[in-house]
Parts: structure tokens; C-alpha cells; sequence
């Protein structure tokens, strides 16, 4: 048994508003109790820093449990503690500790969203604007970085299909491409020299990895808004790739005809490819593949095997048939 | 010609001496340095050590943070590139600052360097790969940069044994040039730090910048005893090779 994609009747999903009456909402949620999820669960004892709670509907049960079976390994969510604590985002430093010390400088509020490129309706959007026709969702995913650990997080956001059919891309858009804000100012990583990286990040998927079911655009954690250092206000999941592909804090979002640069593969074209397919066969060139350490495991029960795209090959392997993945990687 | 405030000793035009110093607490080098200095030097490199098994116990309010494995196999890394480093330093800072007599030190540091590196690798194999000897193996023999890292810890090992007296002189001059390994353990431990990191490599260079310096030093040194011991033999050179020399 594989992991679904979940199937939420229409009756389970609170509409989006609610995110963006963030603060008046907190005391009938809290009163209401709503959420009662995994993530929800693990909200009772987060620190005093976390975002206001959404509202949303919560990953079914059974697509939880499938995501146990499909690699007979300890699928528990890691805490909110590891998720915040510990992630890249290079734009505030290159520790791992880095994004969590120095994120709170981005403001993310009055955040714009630029649609681009091969599209009917394009033009700047106010993210409430942005968001505002979309119900959320719970996914709790499997997260693999490509330094070979791993976690199980559950986020809350929108299927990016569901997000981008509204812009009514044209039949020129065979690629989607995404970009992150660019603000030295508020970003130390991005004045550091020499460029660790270069900025802003780049991110891109081909228009039917855009519009798979579990192609997710995150707006929250754990039931509650995404804290900056996790990517706020807008960062991508594409569960079955490698972390990197997660593009955080965007603000652009293009159509395009051809397959547009990535920033990690403009860094090191012999390392990092354009798919970034979480594939234990073929190694980095540095380091393998083949497992993975889950943080937040007992001490020698870390190391575990990595799962062919991730352990999502039931929903996506169909879309590389016939290609080489050892030259597209 | 000569300043009266500087002393200069005419015979050979370098400076002289200065007066010994007052003994400390009325001892001789030799009591200080095995009561005092060697004691307190052995206490200070087992910091490190305890600031790791605080962090990965959660004691004295250290913390190994979400990811301890890592935590503490890069801290551990890190901790041992340091030994060797200031291994390598006695000998410059010796001559330069004019105290001979941390020579007395250096086998102590570089025995510490030693214990870092076989305790990173350690963590590597118990906490990070958790006794999978196969992949062990297999990236010892397919991950370039462990097998540099990998080679070095090899390298150190014959350095470790033969640190006795009594091998020292068994070894005699053999002794000096085994010991220049360690340059080579310095040169591959930098190398093996620059090659694990994903792309920021700021760190590493100025590991290699620094290392650079201690041992063209040595490169520098060696040169002009070599120039120097050619002029008084008029080329026919009948002093000691240099490099007998520069690796003491």
C-alpha cells in the first residue's frame, strides 16, 4: 500500500479566509479546538514563537498510515523544535541552526506574488489576494535533503495545480519556474562574499511535476502559519525531490516554453541537476544516496534506506518513463 | 654604531640572550613543565572532549542541538584539524618567540590530535553509519574526500606508536623524517574539511591559508640553512642536510 493522495470531502475543508483574519481567528480556534491532526497535536506544545493556527483540513488517517507501510519504517512527524531548528535556507546563513538565529529580519507582511510568462492572467498579487479562493490542506510528508537526512513533516498549503490552473497557463507553458525574494537587507546570506550562491534562488518543475496531486504550495506547519526560517509566508513541497526543489519566501512565479535555470544546478551543474528525483541508485558525487539518517531518531536507529522517489514512485514514477535518470538527475 | 639600549652581541650580530627569567615558584624548567605546564595543557585539551559529551548528555546546559550525530562528528572533525594545526605551530612559535622549551609540549598535542581524529572516526562509524560496515567500505573506497580523510587517520597511527622515547631512539634520524608525515596528515585533513563541505568552503580556505604559512616557514627555513650552510663550506657543503634539522 502506497501513500494517497488524500481524498477530502468538500465538507472537511474550511475556506482560506480564516488565514488572513489570522489574529481573531486564534481565540475561536483555540476555543473550537479544530485541527485535531497530527500536526495539530503536536501544536499543544510548541514554543511561545509559533504562528498563529489555521484552519484547514486535516490529513486523513489513512494516507498517514499508508505512509508508514510504503517503507515499514517509523513514519512519526518529527517535532516542531527539529523543523524549526534545523533546515537549509541559505539566504540567512549556511548552518543549519543559521535560518532559525536570523530569519525573524524578513517581513512578510504586504507580500506580493508576480505571475508571469505563458499564462492567460498574469500580473502582482497581494498574497491575500493570492491566496484567498483556496482551501488549505493538511500533507504529511516524507522530507529528504539531499545531504542525506531525512524528516517526516506535515505541512498545510494548496495543491500548486489547483493554485496555478487559475492563471490558465497557455500550451507554451511546458515549465514553471519560481523565484525568491531578493533582499540583502534582510537576508545577511545574500551580502555575504564571496556569493555562497547565486542570488535570488531559482526553482523550476515541469508543468505536469507542477500539476501532480502532491505538488504542494505551503503556507503553514504543523496547523499553524509557517514560521519565516521554514520559508514564509510561500515556499514549494515537492515531496518525491530533494529538499532544494523546496523554493522558499517566493515571490515570482513565470510559465515558461523552455526549462528554466535552478540556482543549485547554476552553482554545481556536476552535483545538482534540474530534477533532483530523490533516487537511493544514483549517488551524489561526493556522498551516496542509497540511505538516509531520520533526525530526531533514537541514536542508532537513524540510518535508514532511501526510498526510490522518496517513496512516492506509485504517484510519480509514471512521469520519467523511458528516462534516464542517471542523466537527469 | 650600536644602540646601548639593545644589546648586540658583536660576534654574531643577532641579539643577545635575554636574562633568565626569575624561576617560577622557584622551580627549575623541567619541574615547571612536568608539574604545571604539561598537567595544565593535558586538562585544557580534554575541553573539547568534555564540551562533546556534555552536549551529546545535555549537561551544564550544553546541547548537541536537533541533529547530535552530525553535531558532533563535525565538532569532533573540527576539533582534531585544530590539534594538528597546533601541533604544526610549536615549532614556529618556539623559535620565534624565543622559548625553546615547548618542545616539551608537542608530543602531548600531537598525541591529542591523534585522539580527536580516531574519535571522529569513530562517531563516523558508531553514530553516523552505525556499524554498517559495508557502506563504511564502500565510501572509504568510493567517497574521495573520505578516503583523503580516511588515509590521514591511517597516517597518523605509525606517528602515535613511535612516539615513545624509547622508539625515538631506536628510530634515530629515521625518526625525524617518519614525522614529517604529518604535514602530509595536515595537507589531507584540509583537504578532506574542503571537500565534505556542500558549497560554503570559506572555512576550509582559510584552514588552507593558514597552513600554508606553517609550513612554508618550514620551506623557508630550511632554504636559507641550506644557503647559509653552502657559503661557509664555499660550496662544498659539509654541514648536516637541512632537512635533518627542520623537522626536530
Amino acid at each position: 500500500m502506497a501513500f494517497r493522495v488524500p481524498r477530502i470531502a468538500p465538507s472537511e475543508i474550511t475556506p482560506a479566509e480564516v488565514y488572513f483574519n489570522r489574529r481573531s481567528f486564534l481565540t475561536r480556534a483555540l476555543a473550537a479546538g479544530v485541527g485535531a491532526s497530527i500536526g495539530a497535536a503536536h501544536a499543544a506544545v510548541l514554543s511561545g514563537k509559533a504562528g498563529a493556527p489555521l484552519t484547514f483540513a486535516p490529513n486523513p488517517r489513512e494516507s498517514v498510515d499508508a505512509l508508514v507501510h510504503a517503507s515499514g519504517q517509523d513514519e512519526t512527524p518529527n517535532t516542531w523544535e527539529e523543523v524549526t531548528n534545523y533546515n537549509n535556507y541559505y539566504e540567512f546563513g549556511t548552518d543549519k541552526g543559521d535560518p532559525a538565529a536570523n530569519a525573524h529580519h524578513l517581513h512578510t507582511s504586504r507580500w506580493n506574488v508576480a505571475v508571469e510568462g505563458e499564462a492567460e492572467v498574469t500580473g502582482n498579487f497581494h498574497l491575500e489576494d493570492f491566496l484567498k479562493p483556496y482551501a488549505l490542506e493538511e500533507r504529511i510528508y516524507r522530507f529528504r535533503c539531499v545531504e542525506a537526512w531525512s524528516m517526516v513533516i506535515p505541512w498545510v498549503g494548496i495543491p500548486l495545480a489547483s493554485m496555478l490552473q487559475r492563471f490558465k497557463p497557455t500550451s507554451r507553458a511546458k515549465y514553471v519556474a519560481f523565484e525568491t525574494i531578493y533582499s540583502p537587507s534582510q537576508m545577511p546570506g545574500q551580502s555575504a562574499w564571496p556569493p555562497v550562491l547565486p542570488w535570488p534562488y531559482r526553482e523550476g518543475l515541469r508543468i505536469d511535476e507542477a500539476m501532480n496531486p502532491l505538488t504542494l504550495m505551503v503556507v503553514g506547519l504543523f496547523g499553524r502559519e509557517l514560521p519565516n526560517q521554514d520559508g514564509a509566508p510561500l515556499r514549494l513541497i515537492v515531496p518525491w525531490k530533494y529538499g532544494f526543489k523546496g523554493i522558499k519566501s517566493i515571490v515570482k512565479i513565470r510559465f515558461t516554453e523552455s526549462q528554466p535555470p535552478n540556482t543549485w544546478n547554476q552553482a554545481t551543474p556536476n552535483e545538482y541537476g534540474f530534477y533532483a528525483n530523490v533516487n537511493p541508485n544514483v549517488p551524489h558525487p561526493r556522498w551516496s544516496q542509497a540511505t538516509e539518517r531520520r533526525i530526531g531518531a533514537p541514536l542508532f536507529h537513524q540510518r535508514q534506506p532511501t526510498l526510490m522517489f522518496n517513496g512516492y514512485a506509485d504517484e510519480v514514477a509514471d512521469m520519467y518513463r523511458g528516462m534516464d535518470l542517471r542523466r537527469y538527475y | 654604531m650600536t644602540d646601548p639600549a639593545g644589546p648586540i652581541s658583536h660576534a654574531s650580530g643577532l641579539p643577545a640572550r635575554p636574562a633568565p627569567l626569575r624561576p617560577f615558584l622557584r622551580l627549575d624548567v623541567e619541574r615547571r613543565y612536568r608539574l604545571i605546564y604539561k598537567p595544565a595543557v593535558f586538562v585544557a585539551s580534554l575541553v573539547p572532549f568534555a564540551w562533546l559529551a556534555c552536549s551529546l548528555f545535555g549537561l551544564l546546559g550544553f546541547s548537541a542541538g536537533v541533529d547530535p550525530v552530525k553535531f558532533l562528528e563535525l565538532e569532533c572533525g573540527q576539533t582534531a584539524l585544530n590539534f594538528i594545526f597546533i601541533t604544526l605551530m610549536v615549532t614556529p612559535v618556539r623559535r620565534l618567540a624565543g622559548l625553546p622549551h615547548l618542545l616539551r609540549l608537542r608530543r602531548m598535542l600531537g598525541l591529542f590530535a591523534f585522539f580527536y581524529v580516531a574519535l571522529h572516526f569513530t562517531i563516523y562509524v558508531v553514530l553516523d553509519l552505525e556499524f554498517d560496515w559495508h557502506t563504511v567500505g564502500a565510501d572509504i573506497a568510493k567517497r574521495p574526500y573520505i578516503t583523503v580523510g580516511f588515509t590521514a587517520f591511517l597516517m597518523l597511527i605509525p606517528l602515535a606508536v613511535t612516539s615513545t622515547n624509547r622508539m625515538m631512539r631506536r628510530l634515530g634520524r629515521h625518526w625525524t623524517k617518519l614525522h614529517r608525515l604529518v604535514y602530509v596528515v595536515a595537507a589531507f585533513g584540509v583537504w578532506h574539511y574542503y571537500w565534505q563541505e556542500k558549497k560554503d568552503v570559506r572555512e576550509p580556505i582559510i584552514y588552507a591559508a593558514v597552513l600554508a604559512l606553517l609550513l612554508g616557514y618550514r620551506v623557508v627555513r630550511a632554504w636559507r640553512q641550506k644557503r647559509r650552510a653552502d657559503q661557509t663550506a664555499g660550496g662544498f657543503s659539509r654541514a648536516k642536510p637541512s632537512w635533518i634539522r627542520y623537522g626536530e
